[in-house]
């Protein structure tokens, strides 16, 4: 690997790092367009597998950009790419966290934060809907979000036996035919 | 005028060095498909850190900053406990387990991705997660016991969202000064 390609890595997910409003999952477009059209670096499959892979895989979704720079240059590259997307947002969450807390008391940061908890909310819901619109192609997977969703709502148990639970119930299916999952 | 503390300085609790990072590396580790959903559960409802406002007030803030959502709460959290060396502690939690687990899963994939049980079982799991993020997105509304304007602000960014698929930015960008503007004239008037 040559040093000429970490440091095109470095500069791509540094540049995509300050505009990925949203997280990576907003984000995922814009990197798909780099990686694949502008840099030709992997095709279409490789990129859809990378994304598999790390949606599959426990932390957050910026992990995509780790498996790239793994994909593109290995292990220095896997460093590089997870150090430039994550450096300049890191920095920037830092100072922003600081203004804020800092100017709490203002009547414009009162606002702010009265503002952006209905926001954030509502893109939580969004969110919720989005991924629903995705996983759910069937009676049993909408039967899966609707029972989690109230599963969740009127109880404090841990989710993870709702995940279980779905998860359990996949591969039940599967093996009864007794639902078409996929 | 409400009192919440989510992104101000509050009376720190004892969270050392060590609570940050235990704490983000198991929302880290739980976040399959995502990491947000178990942020609610871990910080809301097992350590109480925040409360839901709380917790909406910075996740709200962090959705408005470009990088990924929790690892810029966790720079946050962890400065606000510890510092510099607090922030460090969390993202290093965060990140640390799965980034190995990447590896392994990366080795292994091609060999089962193939294997029908682990597709079912992910769509399975799958839709179950997405009835997690909106039984959250329910019970932050529940518990915050929101006024009319946040109602209005919240669906105008619901259907933004998630009907007409706008670009983040841009609602954002109409959504949030609007919405400070409105509330800034509205606090003053009473």
């Amino acid at each position: 690997m040559s040093p000429g390609l970490l440091a095109e890595l470095a500069k791509t997910f540094a540049l995509i790092s300050i505009i990925a409003v949203g997280g990576a999952t907003a984000t995922v477009p814009e990197i798909h367009r780099q990686v694949v059209e502008t840099l030709h670096w992997m095709d279409d499959s490789t990129f859809a597998n990378l994304l598999a892979v790390s949606q599959i895989a426990p932390g957050p979704n910026v992990m995509i950009v780790g498996m790239i720079g793994w994909q593109v240059a290995g292990g220095a590259g896997l460093t590089v790419a997870m150090l430039a997307m994550l450096a300049p947002s890191c920095v920037l969450a830092f100072a922003a966290g600081r203004t804020m807390r800092r100017f709490s008391k203002q009547r414009v940061a009162v606002a702010a934060r009265q503002a952006l908890a209905p926001v954030a909310v509502g893109l939580i819901l969004a969110s919720g809907f989005v991924v629903a619109h995705a996983a759910d192609r069937t009676a049993l997977t909408i039967g899966i979000t609707a029972g989690m969703t109230i599963f969740i709502v009127l109880t404090r148990a841990n989710p993870f036996f709702g995940i279980l639970a779905g998860a359990a119930l996949g591969i039940l299916a599967g093996r009864t035919g007794l639902f078409c999952l996929i | 005028m409400n009192e919440s503390i989510g992104l101000s300085e509050t009376a720190a609790k004892k969270i050392t060095h060590r609570d940050l990072f235990l704490v983000f590396a198991k929302i880290g580790l739980l976040g399959f498909g995502g990491v947000t959903p178990w942020l609610r559960r871990v910080l809301v409802e097992e350590r109480a850190w925040l409360d839901d406002r709380e917790l909406a007030e910075l996740f709200g803030f962090a959705s408005s900053l470009p990088g990924a959502n929790t690892v810029s709460i966790a720079v946050m959290l962890g400065d606000r406990y510890q510092g510099p060396s607090g922030t460090i502690a969390a993202v290093l939690g965060l990140l640390g387990m799965p980034l190995l687990i990447l590896f392994g899963v990366a080795s292994f994939y091609g060999r089962f991705a193939d294997l029908a049980d682990l597709k079912n079982a992910i769509a399975g799991a799958a839709a179950a997660t997405a009835g997690l993020v909106i039984g959250n997105g329910i019970k932050m509304a529940r518990n915050m016991k929101p006024d009319i304007f946040a109602y209005l602000i919240g669906a105008l960014v619901f259907v933004a969202a998630a009907v007409l698929q706008l670009p983040l930015l841009w609602t954002l960008l109409a959504v949030v000064p609007a919405s400070v503007l409105i509330l800034t004239v509205r606090n003053r008037a009473r």
